[in-house]
């Protein structure tokens, strides 16, 4: 079991995972710190005949020293992650230009709508599918989030995304997939007995190869319009 | 102030000498806080029992999903056919386990427990100042655990929407199969809910009126300062809850939408109304539990509290700020990512009053002439332990990181390591520290060692890993991690930690029957077997009823160990007076 993160495969990957190894680092400094401490005093001052405690009430200046360390290092943590925050959820942050895609949880799949050939939502020409989403590589992605039902939770572990999907709210979030492949997306909110296997299949195409299958989805889904979400 | 306590002080005598209450009054229906004290004790710790027998069926399902428990062919079919454990009461189990831990278990331990057994000793006070009140706040508490059990026989299964109980999951039946049984769990917390705010206030009035003459303010232990902030909190944020469940079973049953979004509800108000609740509520998990451990960890280490000003300001810190941080629970919710931004600042300032107790307690046994005694085990682990969940705090607070983390085991293991490894290591503390004061006899300590030997071991075991599952992406409250490929390279920790938990379990009966055994077969302990400095070992153990034959007057700290004024002992009574002490005033005092 370990502490390092699994391989990542999105843009913004890279800084999350940065922030974690540098939380990682002064976490387990303070860790080795108490611990390493803790057992020398227990073997240290452990009781001995005759053995006298020192009288002390403590001392300001070690006080301040700790106090004052502490929040300047959480501080530097915060400040550092609030900019990486901002990139990945801020209300401004979806690029321009970005591919839209609706996610809609429903207890307990994922129905997943693709624009049509006019690269708009809603405008009756959608594809929609169940359970895959098929993505084109190194392009930015705004997945527009709604729920059915319960609150789901959309989550793809390689590309370091989570947000809800609440029913009554339309929520938008974006990433970018780096590396072609499949990936999964899962439920990460409990949302009801079937909640352990709300998953679907993420597959990242190089470009040309994401709108080969678009057309054909396409045609398919205009031959036999409900056929592909029964399926 | 301080002045009611030496009035009643004549009574308190009278009690003393004769006890002819009858048995009913004495120990079943009795206004003592000793005996509410000690009938909490067995309470929770039967709620405890069940929570743990929940943990081990959660436990085997996700060590070896889809195969039938052993034994557990006596459940009905509804809930495991065969032994087979169900998805649907899968996610009761994960409901009620964390119910009962967190509202039967761990939060009456700490304040219904030894709220009510410490405080009136601790300050000199006779008893609590609305013994009635106290009663009942006991009573209310037994039919709110019942209605709890009740769940899980009646039809459509127990609640099953977490114990966070998130709408609209658990305000429509319909999502879930569960109707009954979330209406069952919205009662019985609002019953609890009752009591609890009964015995806080009765805690905050006693600390404030009833402390003996000479126990000032900054003479309180850190115990009873702990217990009194965290009654504050308790006084503020049960309300709170009990509103929310009210409008929840509204939802549920008169056709109300407040969490409805079909008609015009808002899911994400029920998760502000709960976790305004709800952070509070963690540190109501962890503020006596940090009172405790401090006055365990000074009478082992020989030694004053370290910084016992900065200690009184970081409880009272935390209690403050503990109510501007509740939305880090909320980051990916779809709340405003500003407001995310600013909940994790006032998150992370929140962990410095951590790290400062942290560092005092180090502070304490630096220089000490530490003795090991069974509570003394259990505190310097609780600093052991509730420092690995405040450092994983921070990763979860940090809102890119927890973008990856929310809703894993990462979370799960941050939880156990606070509530467990902190909230119960501080308990098995002072039940073993005070058992001999409410029993007059002693835990045996040899059994003492090895129950928490084998604790801190199995539970190390168990919940570190999970933090590696949670770097994995591992989802919690799930049923069967094997849906997942890229969980499937993780099943052999999971199996390793199901059979660790067994394990933990198991060495849970060594405490139980040493608890038991101690009762009847314990070592007579003499008033003041540890050496203590406080007003509860200068009183027969158990304290006859009335607490004091005599008010004692206070004439210093609480943590005067090693002092050079001590001459033939390292310790020395808060209420022993020295030749140089003065008497404290016994009129009001204005202190
Ligand atoms: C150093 C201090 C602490 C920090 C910085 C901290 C931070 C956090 C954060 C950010 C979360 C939300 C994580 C998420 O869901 O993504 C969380 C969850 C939680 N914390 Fe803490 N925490 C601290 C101390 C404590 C203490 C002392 C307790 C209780 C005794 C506690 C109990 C919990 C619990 C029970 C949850 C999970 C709630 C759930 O079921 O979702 N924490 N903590
Ligand atoms: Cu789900
Ligand atoms: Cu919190």
């Amino acid at each position: 079991m370990s502490w390092l993160l699994p391989p990542h495969a999105s843009s913004y990957a890279a800084d999350i995972d940065w922030l974690y190894y540098l939380i990682l680092i002064i976490t387990g400094i303070a860790f080795l710190v108490v611990q390493i401490g803790l057992v020398w005093f227990i073997i240290k001052y452990r009781a001995r005949p005759n053995g006298k405690a020192l009288y002390t009430h403590g001392f300001a200046k070690a006080e301040w020293i700790w106090t004052s360390v502490t929040a300047v290092v959480v501080v530097v943590i915060g400040l550092l992650s609030a900019g990486v925050w901002d990139r990945i959820k801020g209300r401004d942050s979806i690029p321009p230009g970005a591919i839209p895609i609706g996610i809609h949880g429903k207890q307990f799949e994922w129905h997943i709508s693709y624009p049509g050939a006019d690269g708009q939502l809603g405008t009756g020409d959608d594809l929609s599918i169940r359970n895959q989403l098929h993505l084109p590589l190194n392009k930015p992605v705004v997945a527009t989030l709604t729920s059915e039902d319960a609150i789901h939770s959309f989550f793809i572990p390689a590309f370091r995304i989570k947000q809800d999907a609440v029913p009554g709210m339309t929520i938008r979030v974006w990433f970018q997939p780096t590396d072609t492949g499949t990936f999964e997306l899962a439920c990460a909110e409990l949302c009801g007995l079937g909640h352990y296997r709300m998953r679907a299949v993420v597959t990242v195409h190089a470009e040309a190869e994401y709108q080969r299958w678009l057309d054909e989805r396409g045609r398919a889904a205009a031959a036999s319009p409900t056929a592909l979400l029964q399926r | 102030m301080a002045s009611t306590a030496a009035v009643v002080h004549e009574p308190a005598l009278e009690h003393a000498h004769a006890d002819d209450r009858p048995f009913i009054r004495k120990y079943i229906f009795s206004t003592d806080h000793k005996i509410i004290g000690i009938q909490f004790l067995l309470m929770s710790l039967f709620f405890l029992l069940i929570g743990g027998m929940l943990a081990m069926v959660i436990r085997w399902q996700l060590g070896f999903p889809g195969r039938a428990m052993p034994g557990g062919g006596v459940l009905p079919e509804t809930m495991a056919p065969g032994g087979i454990v169900l998805p649907e009461f899968y996610n009761s189990l994960v409901t009620m386990h964390g119910t009962f831990m967190v509202f039967f278990a761990i939060m009456p331990l700490l304040v219904g427990v030894f709220g009510n057994y410490l405080i009136p000793l601790k300050i000199g006070a006779p008893d609590m100042a609305f013994p009635r009140i106290n009663m009942a706040s006991f009573w209310i508490a037994v039919p709110a655990g019942l209605i709890m059990l009740a769940g899980f026989f009646v039809e459509g299964g127990h609640a099953a929407a977490g114990w966070t109980g998130y709408a609209p999951l658990s305000a429509n039946p319909e999502l879930t199969g569960v109707s009954l049984g979330q209406q069952l769990w919205c009662v019985s917390l609002i019953i609890l809910g009752l009591s609890s705010i009964m015995g806080s206030f009765n805690y905050i009035t006693t600390i404030i009126n009833m402390r003996a003459p000479g126990m000032i303010w900054f003479r309180l232990p850190l115990s009873i300062w702990a217990l009194f902030i965290t009654a504050i909190l308790v006084l503020l944020a049960m309300p709170i809850l009990s509103g929310a469940l009210i409008m929840l079973l509204f939802d549920q049953t008169l056709g109300t939408h407040f969490f409805l979004p079909a008609q015009g509800g808002q899911p994400l108000l029920w998760q502000h109304l709960f976790w305004f609740f709800g952070h509070p509520e963690v540190y109501i998990l962890i503020l006596p539990a940090m009172g405790m451990v401090s006055d365990i960890i000074a009478n082992g280490s020989r030694k004053p509290i370290f910084g016992y000003t900065s200690m009184v300001l970081a409880i009272i810190a935390i209690g403050a700020l503990g109510w501007g941080v509740w939305g880090h629970h909320m980051f990916m919710s779809g709340m405003n990512p500003t407001l995310g931004t600013g909940f994790m600042i006032s998150t992370l300032l929140i962990s410095v009053p951590s790290a400062i107790k942290t560092f005092n307690w180090m502070g304490t046994m630096w220089g000490g002439n530490i003795r090991f005694h069974v509570p003394m085990l259990h505190a310097v682990a609780f600093v052991s332990m509730f420092v690995i969940g405040g450092l994983s705090g921070v990763f979860m607070a940090t809102t890119p990181v927890d973008i990856y983390i929310h809703d894993t085991y990462f979370i799960v293991a941050h939880l156990h390591y606070v509530l467990f490894g902190g909230s119960l290591f501080a308990i098995f503390a002072a039940v073993t520290f005070w058992y001999p004061k409410m029993f007059g006899r002693l835990m045996n300590p040899l059994w003492g060692k090895v129950h928490f030997w084998l604790t801190f071991i199995f539970f190390n075991a168990v919940f570190f890993p999970m933090h590696g599952l949670g770097a994995q992406g591992h989802m919690r409250r799930i049923y069967d991690p094997t849906e997942y490929e890229f969980l499937a390279p993780l099943q052999g920790v999971n199996r390793m930690i199901t059979i660790s938990a067994f394990l933990l379990f198991t060495a849970q009966i060594i405490f139980l029957v040493n608890f038991i055994a101690g009762w009847f077969k314990g070592a007579k302990a003499g008033p003041n077997p540890w050496q203590d400095n406080g007003l509860e070992w200068a009183t027969p153990s158990p304290p006859p009823h009335g607490n004091f034959p005599v008010t004692p007057h206070v004439y210093r700290g609480p943590y005067e160990f090693s002092s050079p004024l001590a001459v033939d002992d390292d310790y020395l009574p808060q209420s022993r007076k020295l030749e140089t002490d003065r008497e404290p005033a016994v009129l009001p005092a204005g202190d």
